[in-house]
């Protein structure tokens, strides 16, 4: 009789145990320990975004790119809940986030995935009812591309998605047709990361450079690589050079790597990274817009130039 | 006897023959390589401008005064004629440009009727303003795909010649007709100077002001700038530091310190005058990120102070793989100035700081008398397209268009799902500045 009321105990205690664990998995699956700003990129970021969202504030996509459309939405969550709007999600932001939201970290992560797997584009991209998104004919195009093979994952998203689009407090006034049109474009586009890019370039924008420091500069010291791609900017700036970063690579007889095709190696790491720098402002050259290799320079013009200053093997003028 | 002179001269002809050949086929070849980075050119050109037309579009979107609306219609204008040109230059069939081609001469009729007439007694109508939104769609769609095919194109090392030669090869009927159409806007709008547009608002410097902020200082010697990189390096072996100098093309004299050993490689600009370090480049392997781009920027604010920069604000950060670039503001008095920027890398896996360039600080600081703004915020407000959402605003320091320093009103705003920096003269109400700010973009590399 002891025995069997004990058995029945640790059933109810499982039971409990069991429901507790599910019921916090769902609430405190709640970011990590950090303060999120703009400019960063990660789980917590998507995290962020996707309640957010939830709530009714962002309406771009969950890419995990901590960018302006977070900042303005993580803004007005502030704003409206009263508390300090200063676009930083510290700890008092994220747990009231994280309480006022929730967060469905299995379904955004397999759609994340299936994106990866599918397609360049689509996104969770849940319309805000005032906001014109353009993106939204071309994410439908895509999203019949890839209904076949959404199809057979079709019945579980569904669900969840149902419980996703329960209007929220704050944003009871949300058509609800409007709302489940949104949600079903959730549904079969999977969502796309990204990432950051300095102000004014794409991310082929620094591949071509790349490609460019790496083809004239790969044996070189890492300035002399940054310094590479700073001339590259640099005449890009100045009035007697094109005025595009490919008019300058390509201009003839302006670098030898384009000229014997030693521009299109594959990059690495190094070059790319060097490349960013220059963008983001390094300039080992001190504003130079040539440069040679004096053992192999055959232009005597080129020695008259004034000299700034030698980096490697490349001596780099004005 | 004759056989062997026969058989001399026939592998002497043989050996000529050769070597012409050999000749032959370098010259081919490199003639190859030439034609082929003229279509290259033209085809990333032709990218380029595409997203560089799709900013503007939108900047005109989100412009009110008439006084630049004029301007931006024609540097649209000129884009779509630019980027025609590209079109007119590659070996077509492959990508879908009828589309393209299209669309260049609509957005190239539609601002050129806006651009001629004038906006001040005719305003844009409501109709005409939902046009350029679409044109402003249109032209999202043409660079995502031009991105695309972009990425493929860089990553494939696709070449424009086997491109040319497939289709030469299968006598496919490719659609000329693009090229025609696109001939006649040819040449006609190229007198136009192009205004820099993306050259990055921060730092820009107006020359008259150069380096002011070294000036009375001492000059140090070559073992003063020694030692000062070996704190800035972290190091306790000057032995491994070699120290060189600027020649005579040099804006100011510098003292360049390079640093190696088995696991990183460090760089370092210092002033000759007054010893103040301009950049710093670290270069080492980087291992998994364990701080947050947020703590990044204290060990940035941290370091900067450090070097004794004061009133330093944090204006953007980024994070790029696993570290964090941070740029900084000078703030005087809460006005923010935009040409003393300085710009720090942080490692994101230590905490390490990978590089500070201060050139642009060094540059352009000095003692400036701001005056008070003559228009208040709420008037500046007005002078804004009424339906750019304004968020957040700020008192700031400019270059103009040509270079001149000037107060302004920054407005921060949305129009849609995008956000405008807008920059009103304080003094005059002109609108002086307004960016479309961008900074992320999806990854095609992974996806």
């Amino acid at each position: 009789m002891f025995k069997r009321s004990y058995l029945l105990f640790m059933i109810i205690c499982t039971i409990f145990l069991a429901f507790e664990t599910t019921y916090s998995t769902n609430q405190a699956s709640a970011f990590s320990s950090q303060v999120i700003q703009q400019g960063a990129t990660g789980d917590d970021v998507i995290e962020l975004q996707a309640r957010l969202q939830y709530l009714g504030f962002y309406n771009g996509k969950i890419d995990g790119v901590f960018g302006w459309g977070t900042y303005w939405a993580l803004r007005n969550f502030q704003y409206e809940f009263g508390m300090k709007v200063d676009g930083l999600a510290g700890q008092k932001t994220k747990d009231k986030l994280a309480k006022a939201s929730k967060y469905d970290k299995a379904f955004v992560k397999e759609q994340i995935s299936k994106g990866n797997k599918f397609t360049h584009y689509g996104g969770v991209d849940q319309e805000k009812q005032s906001a014109p998104n353009p993106q939204k004919k071309q994410e439908e195009n895509k999203n019949q591309k890839q209904q076949k093979s959404q199809d057979q994952k079709e019945s579980q998203p569904q669900e969840t998605q149902e419980q996703k689009s329960e209007p929220s407090e704050n944003k009871q006034e949300s058509e609800p047709a409007k709302e489940s049109e949104a949600t079903k474009d959730k549904d079969d586009g999977p969502s796309a990361t990204a990432v950051n890019v300095p102000q004014g370039f794409s991310q082929n924008d620094i591949q071509l450079m790349a490609n460019a420091v790496y083809g004239e500069a790969r044996g070189e010291p890492y300035e002399g690589q940054v310094a590479v791609a700073a001339v590259i900017l640099n005449r890009v700036d100045s009035p007697s050079f094109p005025n595009t970063v490919s008019g300058v690579i390509f201009e003839p007889r302006a670098f030898t790597a384009v000229a014997d095709g030693q521009i299109w190696l594959t990059p690495n790491e190094r070059a790319k990274e060097a490349v960013l720098d220059a963008i983001n402002g390094w300039d080992p050259t001190g504003h130079a817009i040539y440069y040679f290799n004096p053992d192999t320079a055959t232009s005597s013009w080129i020695w008259s130039r004034p000299q700034i200053k030698r980096i490697g093997k490349h001596i780099f003028c004005k | 006897m004759l056989r062997w002179i026969l058989i001399a001269v026939l592998s002497l002809g043989i050996a000529g023959t050769a070597f012409w050949g050999y000749q032959e086929h370098q010259e081919k070849n490199s003639i190859l390589v030439q034609a082929e980075n003229t279509y290259q050119r033209a085809f990333h050109e032709l990218a380029y401008h595409m997203d560089l037309l799709h900013d503007e579009i939108g900047t005109a979107l989100a412009m009110n005064s008439d006084q630049r609306l004029s301007p931006q219609m024609v540097e649209i204008w000129r884009l779509t004629s630019e980027a025609s040109t590209n079109v007119g230059q590659l070996p077509l069939g492959l990508l879908p440009f009828n589309k393209t081609e299209e669309f260049l001469s609509d957005i190239g009729d539609f601002t050129y009727r806006t651009a001629v007439r004038n906006l001040d007694d005719e305003p844009l109508s409501e109709e005409e303003t939902e046009t350029l939104e679409s044109l402003y769609e249109q032209s999202a769609e043409i660079e995502n795909e031009l991105r695309k095919v972009q990425h493929l194109v860089l990553e494939d090392n696709l070449r424009w010649m086997d491109v040319q030669l497939t289709l030469a090869n299968e006598d496919q009927q490719v659609d000329n007709t693009i090229i025609d159409g696109l001939k006649t806007v040819e040449k006609t709008v190229e007198g136009f100077s192009e205004t820099n547009v993306d050259s990055p608002i921060i730092g820009t410097s107006s020359k008259q002001h150069q380096y002011q902020y070294l000036k009375g200082k001492q000059e140090i010697t070559e073992k003063q700038a020694l030692t000062l990189s070996k704190d800035l390096f972290e190091v306790n072996d000057a032995s491994k530091i070699r120290i060189t100098e600027t020649g005579d093309g040099a804006d100011v004299p510098l003292y360049s310190a390079t640093y190696t050993d088995d696991n990183r490689h460090a760089y370092m600009d210092i002033t000759k005058q007054g010893g103040q370090p301009v950049s710093l480049l670290v270069e080492r392997p980087m291992k998994e990120k364990q701080i947050s781009l947020n703590e990044g920027m204290e060990k940035a604010k941290a370091y900067i102070e450090e070097l004794g920069y004061k009133d330093m604000v944090m204006f953007h950060s980024s994070e790029y793989d696993n570290t964090g670039a941070y740029s900084f503001l000078y703030s005087e008095n809460g006005v923010r100035v935009y040409s003393d920027a300085l710009e720090v890398k942080v490692a994101l896996d230590n905490g390490d700081i990978m590089g500070i360039t201060a050139q642009n600080y060094l540059m352009n600081h000095k003692e400036r008398n701001i005056p008070e703004p003559e228009i208040s915020v709420d008037e500046a407000k007005e002078m804004v397209n009424s339906n750019v959402d304004i968020q957040e605003e700020f008192l700031a320091v400019i270059d103009n268009d040509i270079g001149e320093e000037v107060l302004a009103h920054e407005f921060l705003g949305t129009y849609g799902d995008d956000t405008y920096r807008i920059f009103i003269n304080a003094k005059t109400g002109m609108e002086e500045k307004v960016d479309k700010l961008g900074g992320s973009e999806i990854n095609y590399a992974i996806n």
